[in-house]
């Protein structure tokens, strides 16, 4: 089930920028995979923070303390809950996606991966999951292997289980869905192929969080996952790492400091128990609480219901966009494999070109690499022009997209 | 519902502007270079390459290939128009008061013809840079030319 257009006007009415004027035009947001808008529950959460609870929290006995303390566990639980997680101590609190990956890869990387290992990651990674796993793997006189994409833009098996075939692949790190594409990879028939060959699996889940309704109970076989409040109506600053309890505890600390510490002798000092033992210092408790606000604002909204309308919004921008001529776009033809966002190009109009004139009509659209610029490299394009929805994004909004679109070309044609 | 012509977008995009994008003068590649260097955008993936001949103290030839929006192949297709035959020490002073016309610093260049056109680009502070890779990447040319680092 999705949405109708009534229900959509009620969504836009929680999101104080939507109503917003840009260049004198009503502002077209199609911008959400770079981040999405916050709707006022998140913001007046995060303002109450500050307002009436503020103190730092796992520290004072006074009465804020306590009820700050209580308000960042609580949150703690609503996410754990919305990830279909028992143990909520799995949830560790980081400022986001990067540094999530990068905290799996200080961590349980440098403890792990030794000289003559492999290390493979996807064609179609943002930077953040191919840079920390390329630099690891040259620290540590491992292999780096790239997974290539196919000529329909998706991942194959086949084509992985050969990289898994040749031995010693210590870790597999690949994103639940494109940043730049909107392809959707399978993420248990990946993960569960990779498992059969001894590999960790860590899956960037920044893009299928917000677009996908996912439970981890669907996903046995992932090892850590990743993800950042901004792109799910929550605030910057603050994401999620999960990883198994077990796993957590292997692993060594990430950052030293305050909050970690169980006791600190003159030469040896003890670890905190999970989750704080990854939470050196005081923590982002104001973002974290206004997160699961956005978490209780998104399962009121329905994840299902949100990738079911999505895809509608992506089949209508695909339909008109190719109506019009030079029109090329870049995505896995099935719509089960396509959500969220479009990557499009548009012959010899340059992207930048594209974006500053949608950006004069009030239309936002993100032109450029996409902090992709391994899958550019194999697209054999600089940049591509990518409009991403979200459930407050309206079909005539596609429409005058593509509409102006279409005079962009004229103009500059 | 239509697109109505946008005086926004016609003060970035002057006539002059498109002109030079679809029909770009001094394309292609010098024989023989002094020098060429490649000038490159990571944001948005402008690419210039520019290879150019010096003879008697000045810039014989510049030409240019590459592939960028409309305001990196015009503003290095008006550079080439603009510079060809001027002594070194002219051009360097050229792509000096160019920069600091398009940063919107004093200038002591009188800027005519069509580069005048690009001046708009100063209103649009994320295409300062697309306008000015040719110039930066012609200024490295030069210094590569004379053996300078």
């Amino acid at each position: 089930m999705s949405f109708t257009q009534d229900q959509v006007q009620k969504f836009r009415a929680d999101f104080p920028i939507l109503s917003r004027e840009v260049r004198g035009k009503p502002l077209i947001y199609l911008d959400n995979a770079a981040t999405t808008q916050k709707p006022l529950a998140v913001i007046d959460s995060q303002a109450r923070v500050y307002k009436e609870l503020n103190a730092n929290v796992h520290r004072g006995v006074h009465f804020l303390s306590q009820e700050s303390t209580d308000a960042y566990e609580k949150s703690r639980r609503k996410i754990a809950r919305h990830l279909g997680v028992a143990d909520e101590a799995e949830i560790i609190f980081t400022r986001g996606t990067t540094e999530a990956i990068n905290l799996v890869s200080r961590t349980w990387g440098l403890a792990n991966v030794q000289a003559g290992d492999r290390v493979v990651v996807s064609r179609m990674e943002h930077h953040s999951n191919f840079v920390p796993w390329q630099a690891l793997a040259r620290e540590k006189g491992a292999e780096f292997v790239i997974w290539e994409i196919e000529p329909d833009f998706t991942l194959s098996l086949e084509r992985l289980e050969d990289i898994l075939k040749k031995g010693r692949v210590k870790l597999l790190a690949f994103t639940g869905m494109s940043n730049v594409l909107g392809t959707i990879n399978p993420v248990p028939e990946i993960s569960a192929l990779a498992k059969k060959h001894g590999a960790q699996v860590l899956v960037d889940a920044a893009q299928a969080m917000a677009h996908l309704p996912i439970s981890l109970k669907d996903w046995p076989n992932v090892d850590f996952v990743a993800f950042s409040a901004h792109k799910m109506c929550g605030p910057t600053g603050i994401g999620v790492l999960w990883a198994k309890r077990k796993t957590l505890e292997a692993m060594p600390p990430y950052q030293f400091g305050g909050d970690m510490i169980l006791q600190v002798g003159d030469e040896v000092t003890t670890w905190n128990e999970l989750p704080w033992k990854f939470e050196a210092g005081t923590p982002n408790y104001g973002d974290s609480i206004a997160f699961g606000t956005a978490l209780d604002y998104l399962a009121e909204v329905g994840m299902e219901r949100i990738h079911a309308y999505e895809t509608e919004l992506v089949h209508l921008a695909r339909q008109k966009l190719l109506e019009i001529d030079q029109v090329k776009i870049l995505a896995p033809e099935s719509l089960a494999l396509h959500s969220g966002a479009v990557s499009f190009t548009t012959g010899l109009v340059h992207p930048h070109d594209l974006a500053t004139f949608l950006d004069a009509e009030g239309i936002a659209i993100r032109a450029g690499h996409h902090c992709a610029q391994p899958l550019m490299r194999k697209l054999n394009v600089i940049a591509t022009n990518r409009a991403s929805f979200a459930f407050y994004n309206t079909r005539a909004e596609v429409e005058r997209f593509a509409e102006v679109v279409r005079a962009a070309m004229e103009y500059f044609g | 519902m239509s697109v109505d012509r946008n005086i926004h977008l016609d003060a970035l995009y002057k006539d002059v502007i498109l002109d030079h994008h679809r029909h770009p003068r001094n394309f292609g590649l010098v024989e023989k270079p002094a020098a060429q260097v490649e000038g490159y955008n990571p944001l948005c993936g402008d690419r210039v390459d520019i290879s150019i001949a010096l003879a008697d103290g000045k810039l014989q030839d510049c030409r240019f290939r590459g592939e960028g929006c409309s305001i990196c192949m015009a503003s290095a297709s008006m550079m080439t128009e603009e510079l060809i035959g001027k002594s070194v020490p002219e051009v360097q002073k050229t792509i000096d008061g160019f920069r600091a016309l398009l940063k919107g610093e004093e200038c002591p260049l009188a800027v005519e013809g069509d580069l005048e056109s690009l001046v708009g680009v100063r209103n649009f502070p994320v295409r300062i840079k697309c306008a000015l890779l040719p110039w930066t990447t012609l200024h490295q040319a030069i210094h590569k030319a004379r053996g300078e680092k």
